[in-house]
């Protein structure tokens, strides 16, 4: 799998004249690699997922997969969003399983799948709970289950624990290094959390704001195996002490700017 | 904060807080005991009857020529028991019910695609919207003239006026209820490989099943009275030509009584719609 966003460029009409919410992003995302893109609110993170997922159609540039353009969503692109956003009426299993029916995959076939990727989440005993019943956390990990379950090429996820208080998070987090370590998936995501990023991921994109361009691009050099332990060692702390500079340093300027 | 309270002149206002005081029958969004819930609902059947009860009783004793304008709870029931050993109660309901269903029935059949399309594709709103937005308030009732020039005095254009008379409601019901379906619920699906016809029928046609049979238990309601409207207007029988003749004869105790059938069938479809919803729909409540 190989990502490549080049020269994106999007504008919104609004009432009040046209937005530039992004502006000449050049990314890439390899073959099972874990990115993550941290900016302030309002910087473009939302929709830069969502022109990855073919949800926005970009003013310029474009995004490819595999050397396929995107014109539009697909199943080979994941996605989960920060709200919930499981079918209500459906079941666990059925939720997980939906994406391939969709795809029109046999029955017997489905099953199975859903099995495995209700094992991987750590819910197989709650395949017959309806939604509603389910706490925060168990919800996002049925929606990572779901979009896992298609096996995209891809993992888009827009700020997945945002909703979640700092003790969920924290296992989820966790999770994720477990399923993506298990999966192999490459996986994208969307972060205001600078320590979250650094914890997950391999690679962080920083973003300005207003308009949304590439400020940075850090790699990060820690341990592939962590823990929350991590998070207390100086390298880690270094990592987030200079994203939160740059960040600092951009809403410092955006205030100068007005 | 002391010195505004030597401002205000009142120690008690400023020593001791606000507080709400507490209340059962008055608070707001909240249940009330089961107790209390069930004393409510029986006052509420029972004071009207039993002010029905004293004022026709005192008239019939006091005013007895003025007796035939309001009969009392037991002549009531007298008429409705000779109507119903008659065998005409029976027919009147049966007939009201088939036109009322036959109308409904197939307003609620069109209603669904049509308001499933105008709510999901702006396209179908924008060719659509205006117009319904004008029929709908053309007063049904008011195309019964028409309806009869047209089709006589039969059963199709009683049909056809239930069908008119809900139609345009259910419709725009529906529609609403599209619009509320969550936009990333939608886009989950897109990103789960879904094509935009499995979106509308397999995610936006069972998210809004709740509200279709909300938007039909009310829409029950208006076309349970058109049949009504239009039977008192042209009709040979149903139960209201029944109340139309009984007037003729000043057989107000006739009156009462279909008021009352059409009230209670009213209300059993209304329950039978909400039970519907219950046993159908656990995962919306
Ligand atoms: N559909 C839209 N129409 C008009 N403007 C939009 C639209 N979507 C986003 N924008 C604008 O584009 C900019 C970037 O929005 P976006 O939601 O991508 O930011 P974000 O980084 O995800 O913010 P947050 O951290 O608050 O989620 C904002 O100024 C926003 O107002
Ligand atoms: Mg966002």
């Amino acid at each position: 799998m190989h990502l490549e966003v080049s020269q994106l460029h999007k504008q919104f009409q609004t009432r009040n004249g046209p937005i530039v919410a992004l502006k000449d992003i050049n990314l890439h995302i390899e073959e099972g690699e874990f990115v993550c893109a941290v900016g302030a609110s309002g910087s473009g993170k939302s929709t830069l997922l969502r022109l990855i997922a073919g949800l926005e159609t970009p003013t310029a540039g474009e995004v490819r997969v595999d050397g396929v353009r995107v014109t539009g969503p697909g199943a080979d692109r994941g996605m989960v969003f920060q709200h919930y956003t499981l079918y209500p009426w459906m079941t666990v299993a059925k939720n997980v399983g939906f994406g391939l029916k969709l795809q029109g995959m046999p029955e017997k076939e489905r099953r199975q799948r859903v099995s495995y990727y209700l094992d991987v989440v750590g819910l197989a005993q709650f395949a017959k709970a309806l939604p509603k019943e389910l706490s925060g956390g168990m919800k996002q990990r049925v929606a990572i289950a779901r979009a896992l379950a298609s096996q995209p090429k891809i993992l888009l996820m827009d700020e997945p624990f945002g909703a979640l208080d700092v003790q969920t998070k924290e296992t989820m987090q966790q999770f994720l290094l477990q399923v993506w370590e298990r999966t192999h998936t490459s996986i994208f995501m969307i972060t205001h959390d600078v320590e979250e990023a650094v914890f997950l991921s391999q690679r962080i994109y920083v973003l300005t704001s207003r308009p949304g361009t590439i400020l940075r691009e850090v790699v990060l050099d820690l341990p592939s195996q962590k823990d929350y332990h991590i998070k207390r060692q100086p390298k880690f702390q270094d990592y987030r002490e200079e994203i939160m500079g740059l960040l600092r340093g951009e809403s410092a300027e955006a205030l100068v700017a007005g | 904060m002391s010195q505004s309270s030597e401002f205000l002149g009142n120690e008690n206002v400023s020593n001791s807080p606000r507080m709400l005081s507490p209340t059962v029958f008055w608070r707001i969004a909240e249940d009330i005991p089961k107790k209390l819930s069930w004393t409510l609902i029986v006052l509420s059947i029972a004071i009207p009857i039993a002010l029905w009860w004293l004022v026709s009783e005192y008239i019939a004793t006091h005013y007895e020529v003025y007796a035939i304008f309001l009969p009392t709870p037991l002549r009531t029931l007298e008429a409705l028991q000779r109507l119903w050993s008659e065998g005409i109660l029976l027919t009147d309901i049966a007939y009201s019910m088939f036109r009322v269903f036959s109308g409904f029935f197939l307003a609620a059949l069109i209603s669904v695609p049509l308001g499933v399309l105008m709510g999901a594709f702006a396209s179908w709103r924008s060719l659509l919207e205006p117009i319904i937005g004008i029929i709908r308030y053309m007063p049904a009732p008011a195309f019964i003239p028409l309806l009869i020039l047209y089709f006589g005095l039969g059963e199709v254009p009683k049909i056809l006026l239930i069908f008119i008379g809900t139609l345009f409601f259910n419709t725009l019901m529906i529609m609403d209820a599209v619009k509320f379906v969550p936009k990333e619920l939608i886009e989950t699906t897109y990103t789960l490989g879904g094509r935009r016809l499995q979106v509308l029928l397999q995610v936006i046609l069972p998210y809004i099943y709740p509200s279709i049979i909300d938007a039909y238990r009310v829409n029950m309601a208006s076309a349970w009275n058109l049949v009504i409207v239009a039977e008192l207007v042209a009709a040979t029988e149903g139960l209201g030509k029944r109340i139309s003749i009984a007037q003729r004869f000043l057989r107000t105790d006739e009156i009462f009584a279909g008021l009352i059938v059409i009230g209670l069938i009213g209300l059993a479809i209304d329950l039978l719609f909400r039970l519907l919803l219950k046993l159908s729909c656990r995962w919306a409540t």
